[in-house]
């Protein structure tokens, strides 16, 4: 799949060989890399991407709020990525322990932060989201 | 301590652009389109070292799509390269002529309408090569009668810096400990996550507007013009967002100028943009280097004298080797008093892909043996390591021989706090069997002052227009790659200027629309260069808003005017205040509606050779070893650095966590493997960095200084912190294993292997 032919360019193309998270999407709820998935595959089924996770323009997803709070965004090139990994995460576990934020983010590469504030901003963002994402799930 | 900074100052302002990057409507080079864009390819070299004998391009050009087709031939052919104070230096030709000195040199590249078109049509270019014999290390390289990569450079020694002072021979004679040892480290990559990614539009006249993934827009500006023969003035480079740097993003690059030279031929718009493979295959690395170093110690553990002597394995073409074989020797002498020292750096060439600038230039190989040999000195002298630092650690007002007066020095208070925090004495008596705790120190330059790319504008400049409206406007070539910088400088504004940083507007990195110069971002430099630009133009906006206060309240001339809360003041009685909006409204009456804007420049001068400030850290990292598989586990990075005075405390967190991961991967992960000068592991599976679950827990310890160079007291906090880890965990894994590693990486095979698991 090619987002930016959309003209969605907030997914990322950082290696185009599945290996560092830029491009994470969300297929049915489920994040994949869409590099390698095929537009075949994703017929029919809904895809969010990075521009469909703010509820409106004026307006952060609480994840996005945490990501900007605590400084986790840095050159911003990985961050589409790191939060739809993220929102995965939440969606299907509203309390990740640290180890479990850190396993969920494992498929994401960084050079800029050390993962550091983005584990942080996830916590934080687990918190502000509290059990709504669980029911949402 | 000076400490009556504004409020501003040290607070953790979110950044500016976090809104746009987490929405993803931040825009990255690659992200840009343009009516009528064609898509550009390069060809590259399949041979090390090849003469080209002929080139076709006749199918290519045939193919349906395909818009130009270039070869080195139809370029004018002037070489580049960063030092252009030394020209001969200057080594690089945008595609080959003669001949190809590594797998990937550019040979030819390909316009077309869409990527794929170009791809194909790269396949069809013909290029017939004579294989030449080729050296792939320092060694084979200076070797007698080693086939040479660059004619005009005998013996693969493109660049040689010796630097000597004190009684070398006479210290080591009085010495009571000497010891030699050599040391080999080797390249690792930036591994920015954007790719790097050029456009070109043609403009009006031949004029070329080039928007690409850089950190020094200056840089590529002067270059591009000076090798496509047209002048200065006519090449405006922009940025857009940048996806990292890291070093790797600070030279022109063949891309570059393909792209400006077919739209310039095509009179299209043309976009290159480089893959993965591209990336970790040809690009850019950090030095490998071999590294002799003998020391000499009195047997209360004053050190002597050093002698250093360095080949770095630079690649087919200089890059900003020049630089990393210079720093290289001014970091061999940068942190302790050392009453002589010598050193010895050849810059080789080799025909692989150029090693240049990465996180820490020359410092990360320098200390690793620098502080490698101390820890073994240390144990040899039954002298702790900390105490071992503290007694030869720079202090206040140290003089760095031949190089600069130390102005601010937290380095003795880092020792501690490392030790402290750590819990490093404790720990060290009860030595628990595969565990150990490591040390190494640190120091690095805030910007430097050697002028190699010749520019002759100021190192860092502004201009600050101030409206009746409140707010202000900042334009600053300085460069935003991921720091923060956008986010620092705004603050360095509002905060001298008195206004809320909602205020200040910004506008960077444009050639075309900010003043000349500023050199980039690399060398730790834009915090303090640009910070003080920022407050030379802040000073004389000041100069124009002053005398308004001053008729507005008949002041006597001693009264001081301050400038806080959006607000001007006497400060000696504060009811006399005029709104910061206001008092710009009167300024502009009283100057017959001239605009009120000002420049700031700062360059350093008197500052001797190599920077305006120097910071100075310790690392202690914790380890445990499976003595079975000799996989190292990093259980604690404890760290404490002096980078003056923080402007946001977070922002400088943040360069410290992403230095570890960086620095980890450096000692224990990350490596290029070779064969016949081709890089083998071309894919984040197989060049492996460090991901989220691989990072140790890591403390922090800042230890404030005033830096009176420094902006508001700041100087820099970037690059330095990316140096101590490979030695601070070599040390840790040699008190757990009694293997002490002096060839980087430290992979389970040579623990094994010193631990006599593995044959």
């Amino acid at each position: 799949m090619a987002p930016a032919e959309l003209n969605l360019t907030g997914t990322k193309v950082g290696c185009n060989q599945g290996d560092c998270g830029a491009c994470t999407v969300l297929l049915e709820g489920r994040s994949v890399s869409s590099c390698l998935t095929l537009a075949m595959e994703a017929q029919g089924r809904p895809i969010t991407t990075i521009e469909g996770l703010a509820p409106s323009l004026s307006e952060l997803h609480p994840i996005q709020e945490a990501f900007v709070q605590t400084q986790a965004v840095q050159c911003g090139f990985c961050s589409a990525g790191m939060i739809m990994s993220a929102k995965h995460l939440l969606d299907h576990n509203p309390h990740p322990s640290e180890a479990e934020i850190r396993q969920g983010l494992s498929g994401n590469l960084c050079r800029c932060t050390g993962y550091t504030k983005v584990v942080e901003a996830i916590g934080v963002a687990a918190d502000k989201l509290g059990g709504a994402s669980a029911k949402e799930a | 301590m000076k400490t009556n900074n504004p409020q501003l100052i040290g607070q953790s302002i979110p950044r500016i652009d976090g809104p746009h990057k987490v929405t993803g409507r931040a825009i990255y080079t690659d992200d840009l389109k343009l009516p009528g864009m064609l898509y550009g390819k390069l060809l590259r070299s399949p041979y090390a070292h090849a003469r080209i004998k002929r080139i076709d391009v006749s199918k290519a050009r045939a193919l349906p799509g395909v818009k130009d087709v270039i070869i080195g031939a139809d370029t004018p052919q002037i070489k580049y390269g960063n030092w252009r104070l030394v020209p001969e230096s200057q080594d690089e030709l945008p595609l080959a002529v003669d001949k190809v000195r590594f797998i990937g040199d550019e040979v030819a590249a390909v316009a077309a309408i869409d990527p794929e078109t170009a791809e194909r049509a790269c396949e069809l270019i013909e290029v017939e090569y004579e294989e030449l014999p080729a050296v792939f290390s320092v060694e084979d390289a200076c070797a007698e009668g080693a086939p040479l990569v660059h004619d005009i450079s005998k013996g693969n020694v493109s660049l040689v810096r010796k630097i000597s002072y004190g009684d070398l021979e006479g210290m080591f004679q009085k010495a009571d400990y000497v010891r030699e040892d050599t040391f080999r480290v080797h390249a690792v990559q930036h591994a920015y996550l954007e790719p790097c990614a050029s456009l070109a539009e043609p403009d009006e006249g031949g004029r070329i507007t080039l928007w690409t993934s850089t950190q020094t827009p200056y840089l590529v500006q002067c270059l591009l013009a000076s090798t496509l023969g047209i002048p200065e003035n006519h090449v405006r480079v922009m940025k857009v967002m940048v996806g990292g740097g890291f070093g790797g993003k600070m030279e022109l690059r063949p891309w570059e100028f393909c792209a400006a030279f077919m739209a310039r031929r095509t009179g299209k718009p043309v976009k290159f943009t480089l893959t993965r493979v591209d990336e970790l295959a040809f690009g850019r690395r950090r030095h490998g280097m071999t590294l002799y170093s003998k020391v000499g110690l009195s047997k209360d553990g004053k050190l002597l004298a050093k002698d250093f002597q360095v080949m770095l394995d630079g690649g087919a073409y200089n890059a900003m080797g020049p630089t990393a074989t210079f720093l290289c020797g001014t970091f061999g002498n940068m942190a302790y008093r050392l009453p002589a020292y010598r050193y010895f750096g050849r810059h080789v060439y080799t025909n692989k892909p150029p090693a240049s600038a990465m996180r820490g230039f020359g410092a990360p190989q320098a200390y690793f043996a620098m502080e490698s040999q101390l820890n073994q000195a240390a144990l040899d002298l039954g002298i702790d390591p900390i105490d071992l630092r503290i007694i030869n650690a720079m202090e206040e007002g140290d003089v760095i021989p031949e190089v600069a007066t130390v102005s601010s020095c937290g380095f003795k208070q880092c020792l501690e706090k490392v030790r402290a925090a750590s819990g490093w004495d404790e720990k060290r008596k009860n030595k628990k069997p595969g565990h150990g705790l490591g040390i190494s120190a640190f120091s690095f330059i805030s910007g430097g002052v050697f002028n190699w790319f010749n520019t002759k504008y100021n190192f860092s400049s502004v201009e600050v227009r101030v409206y009746d409206d409140g707010t202000a406007h900042l334009f600053s070539m300085a460069c935003d790659i991921g720091q923060g910088t956008d986010t620092v400088l705004r603050q360095i504004l509002a905060a001298d200027l008195g206004i809320g940083i909602d205020k200040v507007r910004l506008t960077s990195m444009d050639t075309s629309n900010t003043p000349k110069a500023d050199l980039g971002s690399w060398g730790s430099r834009v915090t303090l260069m640009n910070g003080n630009a920022i407050l030379d133009a802040c000073r004389k906006i000041k100069d124009m808003l002053i005398p308004v206060m001053f008729t507005q309240f008949d002041l006597n001339q001693i009264q001081d005017i301050a400038f806080e809360d959006d607000h001007l003041f006497v400060r000696s009685n504060p009811k006399k205040r005029l709104s910061f909006a206001e008092c710009v409204y009167k300024a502009l009456r009283g100057r017959r509606g001239e605009p009120l804007s000002a420049h700031g420049f700062y360059t350093p001068r008197n500052r001797g050779l190599v920077s305006p400030a120097f910071s100075f850290g310790a690392q202690v990292a914790e380890v445990s070893v499976d003595e079975q598989t000799g996989l190292v586990k990093v259980d604690n990075i404890y760290t404490a650095h002096d980078c003056g005075v923080t402007i946001n405390k977070r922002a400088v967190e943040g360069q410290l966590e992403g230095a570890i991961q960086m620095g980890l991967g450096y000692a224990l992960h990350e490596q290029f493997a070779m064969q016949g000068g081709r890089t083998l592991n071309t894919s984040f599976l197989d060049y492996k960095m460090p991901t989220a679950q691989d990072m140790p827990p890591s403390v922090s310890l800042e230890v404030e200084t005033y830096e009176p160079e420094g902006p508001f007291g700041a100087k820099e906090a970037g690059e330095g912190l990316a140096i101590p880890t490979a030695a601070s965990v070599g040390h840790a894994v040699y008190e757990a294993t009694g293997y002490r590693c002096q060839d980087l990486p430290i992979t389970p095979e040579k623990i094994l292997r010193a631990l006599g698991k593995l044959k």
